[in-house]
């Protein structure tokens, strides 16, 4: 049970990366293909409709983790203080740029709030993936889970290196979700930054998959049992993939082959973590692990239930919703915007 | 300052300022749900036109709820580790349960709706806020559950060292967790109902849009008297049921030492909680505390002197708070009532039109209030009985907390003053947002 939800936790946090990355990433991208307000408005209504949806995801893997692994959670958030803070902070800024941008009425005032998203964006995904390189790596935690060190421990060669990947990552994918979804000058620039921004996504691939042999133990448990090596494969064919549909100019194609690359990512280090879920790297017994960290075999029953249940379903009408805005956006006032 | 004192005000900073936003969406989701089936079955613009005003208002304070509603969740894990760790078994599954089953579906038709108008039949538009409006209050029950389980734990064993869910059902269907949705959700009605009231008063009073701000006034009027009716009576129903459960709580929202039979309920009180004692307490009813707290005026009812002092909550704030919110949980209906027998020539009493513009912040201090009779006088505990706030804070340096506390600070006052200052000037210039609003940009499609 404990390795069901295990598995459900990686999960939930690649679909989060996943998805919240296309529009993170478009927000990164906007100072630099946007070149007037009708191009900023293409990209707010290319994530518009999107973006709340996605970050929920985030609310239930965190909550996800309280649920199943409360040792985790807690040991988690408050030796990442300054980080999850942080991130926390950048997801208020990015969130209220794009709610009070629409109201503005002065250009001056749109672009305060454009920065605020621009600015959130930015430090959301890059701190994400320090986050994250850091778990894989394990962080100074003693028994007690309290930690021992700070912000700038965590901005080690590979917890930065995993930041760029993220940010790189969340970047291209946004560069592809823009292309796919705008018609013009704008989609002819998210085109070229996608193609480009490919070839250095593949470069810090390289890079990362080299340094996480030497900066962690994330490779053990594939040596172990090596059918597992099936995880970093598919995240190198989704990384190929997406290279190949974006020469083929395919933009819907290259965007799934993109999220797969990402999800797999995700769970290749997620995996190699097993069966810790944070690893300490003063001592591996001060690891929180699925043994020492998860919730009552009741509590893990109830949850499966409801997981199994509800994040199918939310799946369906997400896919629904993207449905229902598929095609290209245009520069126009959208929702409450558009006039009676 | 230390952290355990800092983690409190950082997460009642957080907490007072998300709820500035959650009721109105609680409420007016509701509200535009209702005008807009109007819209859908009777065909008259005017709904249309109210839907549109009314959700512009609605995103903008949607929006803000959610970024800010965010830090909560993780605060928990931030700041109160301890806590996490030691009820994360059960409280941790309530907010997960929450998010997967309420917020999931909120999220995801809140942006259908607002950018759907064109994609979507009429049928089908309607139907998302609607769905918007159940999530929200769907959601409002699993956190208020998560709540009541810190007021009252039940269901639960303690092994391994911590806090192990026995019985879910139990949990999630205790009294308190359904008297307190049922006492939440109405403030937040009633909330959203003098929110509408106000700003349409405003547009009466300037004699503008008339027949748009009359109908939207009636609206508002009906849903707020039906819920500030229902809430006074609701609200003795839970005074009974904290003197049950809490007592202290009792003891300490009424400023009320010494434990007695036929204990009387004084109209005027100035506690002295250094001394122990009232120094002032006017106008004594016998035996009406007693009634009040038990439905019997010969009941027993413990004062604070029979806690001991470190278990006591803090007996000012939580007086103070509790006489406020209980006032205007009075004049609530009688605003209502008055507003109720004049519907039919509202505009030929300006001034009650002008208290209705005024008393539009009174229930959002009213919740607050709420909220802070409920978790200050829970204190010295974070789980009534099994886990004091004390034991429940993070191993964290000072200045950390230091940090994040000003950054909170900073980052809300920013969004505070931008969200209600953007509130008030598309509320006062009304319908004309609608159309004004396009030619205003400069725009290349």
């Amino acid at each position: 049970m404990e390795t069901i939800w295990f598995v459900l936790w990686g999960v939930l946090w690649a679909a989060y990366f996943v998805l919240d990355g296309y529009d993170l990433g478009a927000g990164v991208l906007m100072p630099f293909i946007a070149r007037d307000e009708a191009d900023r408005k293409k990209i707010y209504n290319a994530i518009g409709p999107f973006w709340d949806g996605n970050e929920v995801w985030l609310i239930v893997a965190g909550g996800v983790t309280f649920a199943a692994f409360p040792g985790t959670y807690a040991t988690m958030f408050s030796a990442l203080y300054s980080v999850l803070m942080l991130i926390l902070f950048a997801l208020i800024l990015r969130g209220a740029g794009l709610a009070l941008r629409e109201e503005a009425e002065k250009q001056s005032h749109r672009a305060f709030w454009d920065w605020f998203f621009i600015i959130g964006s930015f430090i959301a995904a890059l701190l994400l993936g320090v986050a994250f390189a850091n778990f894989f790596k394990g962080i100074p935690i003693d028994a007690e889970g309290i930690f021992h060190g700070n912000l700038f421990t965590l901005l080690n060669p590979y917890g930065l290196a995993g930041g760029l990947l993220f940010l790189t990552f969340f970047l291209t994918h946004g560069a592809i979700w823009l292309t796919f979804k705008t018609e013009g000058e704008l989609h002819d620039k998210a085109m070229n930054y996608a193609g480009r921004l490919w070839v250095i996504l593949v470069v810090l691939s390289v890079i990362f998959l080299i340094a996480t042999a030497f900066a962690t133990d994330i490779y053990r448990n594939y040596l172990n049992s090596p059918v597992l090596f099936v995880l970093p494969l598919l995240a190198v064919a989704g990384l190929l993939l997406t290279g190949i549909y974006i020469k083929q100019v395919d933009w819907k194609k290259a965007w799934f082959a993109s999220a797969g690359y990402f999800f797999f990512v995700t769970l290749f280090g997620v995996v190699g973590m097993y069966p810790a879920l944070l690893p300490s790297s003063l001592n591996p017994a001060f690891s929180r692990t699925i043994h020492n960290s998860a919730s009552s075999p009741l509590t893990l029953k109830i949850m499966l239930v409801v997981a199994l249940i509800f994040v199918p379903l939310a799946i369906i009408y997400q896919a629904w919703a993207y449905k229902v805005f598929s095609g290209k956006v245009g520069g126009e006032h959208s929702g409450y915007h558009e006039g009676v | 300052m230390d952290v355990l004192l800092l983690s409190r005000l950082q997460f009642a900073l957080a907490t007072f300022f998300h709820f500035l936003f959650v009721p109105l969406t609680l409420g007016l989701s509701v509200l535009l749900a209702y005008m807009e089936w109007k819209y859908v079955k009777t065909g008259d613009k005017e709904y249309l036109r109210m839907v549109k005003f009314w959700g512009r208002l609605f995103v903008i304070n949607f929006a803000i709820g959610i970024v800010t509603g965010i830090t909560l969740e993780f605060q928990f894990g931030t700041n109160w580790s301890r806590y996490s760790e030691y009820v994360g078994d059960i409280f941790g599954s309530l907010l997960a349960i929450e998010a997967t089953v309420a917020f999931f579906v909120e999220s995801t038709f809140i942006g259908v709706w607002i950018f759907g108008w064109k994609r979507l039949s009429k049928k089908m538009h309607a139907w998302c806020i609607t769905i918007v409006a159940i999530a929200s209050n769907v959601s409002a029950y699993w956190i208020l559950a998560a709540n009541a389980w810190m007021q009252h734990p039940v269901g639960y064993t303690i092994r391994n060292g911590r806090a192990e869910l026995t019985d879910f059902l139990a949990v999630i269907t205790q009294k308190g967790a359904i008297m307190a949705f049922m006492h939440t959700v109405s403030a937040a009605f009633i909330l959203a109902g003098f929110f509408v009231m106000g700003v349409s008063a405003y547009h009466l009073l300037k004699k503008q849009h008339i027949s748009f701000f009359t109908r939207s006034f009636s609206i508002a009027l009906t849903f707020a008297l039906v819920f500030s009716i229902f809430e006074v009576v609701q609200g003795h129903f839970n005074g009974n049921m904290i003197a049950e459960i809490q007592p202290a709580k009792l003891a300490a929202a009424d400023a009320h030492w010494e434990t007695q039979t036929n204990a009387p309920q004084a109209l005027f009180v100035i506690p002295d909680e250094k001394n122990e004692r009232n120094l002032v307490e006017l106008i004594k009813i016998p035996g009406m505390l007693s009634m009040l707290a038990f439905n019997n005026p010969n009941a027993e009812v413990k004062g604070l002197l029979d806690f001991p002092r470190d278990e006591r909550p803090p007996v000012l704030i939580t007086f103070v708070a509790f006489r406020t919110m209980v006032g205007l949980g009075f004049l609530f209906p009688m605003l209502t009532i008055i507003g109720f027998l004049i519907r039919k020539k509202l505009r030929e009493y300006p001034l009650y039109l002008k208290v209705m513009l005024f008393a539009i912040p009174l229930p959002y201090i009213a919740i607050e209030l709420g909220w802070t009779v409920a978790e200050v006088g829970r204190q010295p505990w974070i789980v009534y009985g099994i886990m004091k706030t004390a034991d429940a804070v993070s191993p964290i340096a000072l200045s950390q907390v230091v940090t994040s506390f000003f950054g909170f600070l900073v980052l809300y006052t920013v969004l505070g003053i931008a969200n209600f200052t953007l509130l008030v000037k598309l509320a006062r210039k009304g319908p004309d947002i609608l159309e004004g609003v396009t030619e205003k940009r400069e725009v290349t499609v």
